[in-house]
């Protein structure tokens, strides 16, 4: 357990983490690694977990008939794999790829949400983690749907 | 002018100008009517010029009507304004004649005359300086406008009549012309009698004054001279209030009053064409059918265009709302940011000329009187 | 006002309907251009553009342009053979602040075409490699396909003291770098927002993005310079078109810092 409240304290994903809320989330981790190629996850499956990146880099991919699967992000170390698990039905809405090999930090949605759940002081402190993220993936979004840099063809 | 240095000439004097100027070599051009409009066009002598008319303005309204008195200058301003001759409608920039691979480009001939202005207003004066400013004194100075500039000769006219749209007081460009000219005239009608109190503001000037035929001025002519500005400033057509109107204008882009200025807007341009400072241009390139002889020519443009702010993907400015509110601000704020002054000299025409009489000195106030703060 | 007459060298595709014109003038040298100036570009009876110089100004010998074909003059342009004629007039505007620059941790932020106009700065910080802390290329694309420059990146990511990150908005199988738009990569970026300068170049969303992002990053506004496109007829403040705000694009830029103009940017139809 301590390796794994240290790898947490070290995570941007969790910087300032107050000491007591560090152990209590530590309670719901596990240490985790992914060879290249193999899936953290696919589309339609439940989102029990989410993924800090320790070190290497995540595709995540949709899967279009006939055009194969197309990535719309890829995400590196330091940063988060999955929100899925915040917002019912908790299913995943895309497949998450590992392109090297990914060593991160597993954390277990249904122990977090409990936690969450019992102390919401803790909750709000998670949300304001996780809503930078989805708000920066939005505005990425919207970039991409601009396709600003004009019609190549 | 040095005091007890008045002189004064009558219109047969201001005939020996014009052959004075003539004779030197200038094209002479002042005002004259053309299709029930004062213009600027070459003119002869005096029997060219508007005699005994003057002219009614008000918001796209714009009429001749007969004097009771012979006033030579006895009106405002016209559609015309000098940059028509200094900055012309087109301009041919170059022509390039290719032989087989080598290409070779020739700069466009400069004007065979210098040009003599005739009538030349006080708001038409600091327009000119303001052109200078643009057209000269930036770090590209344009050849053309330069050497035109440089070689014409300007005889100023002080303003006896405000137009109905004039606010040169409230611009602080007129009506007295008080320097930028060669010679300045002031008209003086005094029932049968009427003179010219004539002052020389260049070497140049008081070298063609010296060929005229001249008399000395009365301290009465000096004061009816006076009394002229005087009273054209009492009765300016409209007002508009200058103080921080560069921070109203841009603390103010998204005022609702744009939109309601938009809602009458034909974006026609007409503004642009007869304001005396507006100094857009486009370019367009020919071609003979053959590709042998190409040629690049310089003409006005407009900010009222679609065309104007086009870049890849579009207009900038796509709204009539963002074209008049660019025209506006540019001309009366962003003006000082890029050339250290107004843009604006209050001479109306764009008021007069405006197809729907829309009045930038009611659009301002309309925004001061209803701003945030 | 005039072109002076130059001649088509070489001419080599750069990404898709995207050349890179190599200029030789008939009449003596055309005046060097400073990272970031550009040039006006007659094709003879079709017409003028501008066109930033995309190649080395320590390399005297050569002027090179890049020119994606998206409107009947670039499209005449990008269709010119070796031989062919060129007016050029230039360079003109104020370039990237190279000189300022000595001792700062660079990030060079690139979207589409704006690597071409970026690439002068790259070529000089690489030349002086020393005077500079560290130095970052972010470049953002809309698809693999779609990079500009390819081959030389491949030189690029094995200078020492460069590091590369290129990302795509819109990934094929083949591709195995970053997916995402570029802002993503400013946070993985080694440099100190104390002492970083960032250079940004590319359509003006992007750049609205990127200054977003290098703002969090703790990047000073006065530190973010952005070149500027709109409308230019004459290239030298003489003709209006290219009227932002307080400023005109061609003779105030097109560089600007981001607190010179931030406050216009983003502002509709200004």
């Amino acid at each position: 357990m301590e390796g794994l409240e240290r790898f947490i304290g070290e995570h941007p994903f969790f910087a300032g983490l107050d000491a007591g809320y560090r152990q209590i989330v530590s309670g719901c981790t596990a240490n985790v690694r992914f060879e290249p190629g193999q899936y953290l996850f696919h589309e339609g499956e439940d989102a029990d977990r989410f993924f800090l990146l320790r070190h290497g880099r995540v595709a995540l991919e949709i899967e279009v008939p006939g055009r194969g699967a197309l990535t719309f992000q890829t995400v590196s170390e330091g940063e988060v794999v999955g929100v899925s698990w915040l917002i019912p039905p908790y299913r995943w809405a895309y497949d998450a790829r590992a392109l090297d090999l990914v060593r991160a930090i597993a954390m277990d949605a249904a122990c977090l949400r409990g936690k969450c759940d019992a102390d919401p002081t803790l909750g709000y402190d998670m949300m304001k983690r996780f809503l930078p993220i989805l708000v920066d993936r939005l505005q990425a979004t919207r970039m991409q749907i601009m396709d600003v840099y004009g019609a190549s063809d | 002018m040095r005091c007890g240095d008045a002189e004064f000439i009558d219109v047969d004097g201001l005939d020996a100008l014009f052959r004075a100027l003539s004779d030197r070599g200038y094209r002479v051009i002042g005002p004259t009517i053309v299709d029930t409009a004062i213009v600027y066009d070459d003119i002869g002598g005096t029997a060219d010029l508007p005699r005994g008319w003057t002219d009614e303005q008000d918001g796209g309204r714009y009429r001749l009507v007969e004097r009771d008195d012979d006033a030579l200058f006895g009106f405002a301003t016209g559609p015309h304004s000098w940059k028509r001759f200094l900055h012309p409608p087109v301009q041919r920039l170059w022509d390039a004649e290719r032989d087989g691979d080598a290409v070779t480009v020739r700069p466009a001939a400069a004007d065979p005359a210098p040009l003599a202005f005739i009538g030349v207003r006080s708001c038409d004066l600091q327009a000119m300086r303001i052109q200078d400013r643009v057209l000269i004194e930036g770090p590209y100075p344009d050849p053309h406008y330069a050497d035109r500039r440089a070689a014409a000769f300007v005889v100023a006219v002080d303003c006896g009549t405000a137009g109905g749209t004039c606010f040169c007081v409230s611009m602080e460009t007129g009506p007295e012309a008080r320097h930028g000219f060669d010679l300045k005239l002031t008209e003086i009608i005094d029932g049968d009698a009427q003179r010219f109190i004539v002052s020389a503001g260049t070497e140049a000037g008081r070298a063609v004054l010296a060929a005229l035929p001249t008399r000395e001025a009365g301290d009465a002519d000096l004061a009816s001279a006076a009394a002229v500005v005087d009273r054209t400033a009492a009765s300016m057509g409209r007002t508009m209030r200058t103080d921080d109107i560069h921070g109203l204008l841009l603390s103010n882009l998204e005022h609702a009053r744009w939109d309601d200025t938009a809602a009458r807007c034909l974006a026609c341009g007409n503004c642009t064409m007869v304001c005396p400072t507006c100094f857009c241009t486009t370019v367009e390139d020919s071609s003979d059918l053959t590709g042998t002889r190409t040629s690049r020519s310089r003409r006005w443009d407009s900010c009222f265009t679609a065309d104007f702010s086009h870049i890849h993907g579009g207009s900038v400015r796509q709204s009539t709302r963002s074209r008049y509110r660019q025209w506006a601000t540019h001309k009366l704020a962003t003006w000082h940011d890029q050339f250290g002054t107004s843009g604006c000299v209050g001479c109306g025409r764009c008021i007069t000329w405006c197809p729907v009489g829309i009045d930038i000195t009611e659009e301002v106030r309309a925004i001061r009187e209803t701003a945030e703060q | 006002m005039v072109p002076i007459v130059a001649r088509v060298r070489r001419r080599r595709r750069d990404g898709p309907g995207v050349w890179t014109l190599d200029l030789r003038s008939d009449e003596g040298a055309v005046r060097p251009a400073a990272p970031g100036q550009f040039n006006m570009l007659t094709v003879f009876g079709v017409g003028e553009v501008p066109i930033s110089v995309s190649g080395d100004p320590g390399d005297g010998d050569r002027l090179l342009h890049t020119v994606r074909a998206v409107g009947p003059v670039s499209a005449a342009l990008a269709d010119l053979r070796p031989g062919s004629a060129v007016g050029v007039r230039g360079p003109f505007g104020i370039g990237w602040p190279v000189g300022a620059m000595a001792g700062r941790d660079i990030l060079l932020v690139a979207g589409g075409l704006g690597l071409a106009p970026l690439r002068p700065a790259l070529y000089r910080l690489l030349a002086d490699r020393d005077r500079f802390g560290t130095l970052t290329l972010i470049y953002g694309a809309r698809s693999p396909d779609d990079i500009l420059f390819r081959r030389e990146f491949q030189s690029w990511r094995r200078k020492p003291g460069l590091d590369v990150q290129v990302t795509v908005d819109h990934a094929t199988d083949a591709w195995d770098a970053h997916v995402g738009v570029v802002t993503t990569l400013i946070p993985r970026a080694t440099f100190d927002p104390s002492r970083a300068t960032a250079l940004v170049c590319g359509p003006e969303v992007m750049m609205r993005f990127a200054v977003n992002g290098l703002r969090n990053a703790g990047v000073d506004e006065a530190a973010i310079f952005l070149s500027m496109e709109r409308n230019m007829k004459c290239a030298v403040g003489l003709c209006g078109h290219c009227q932002f705000g307080t400023v005109m694009i061609c003779r105030d830029g097109p560089v600007f810092s981001y607190d010179r103009i931030g406050a216009m940017l983003g502002r509709k139809e200004l």
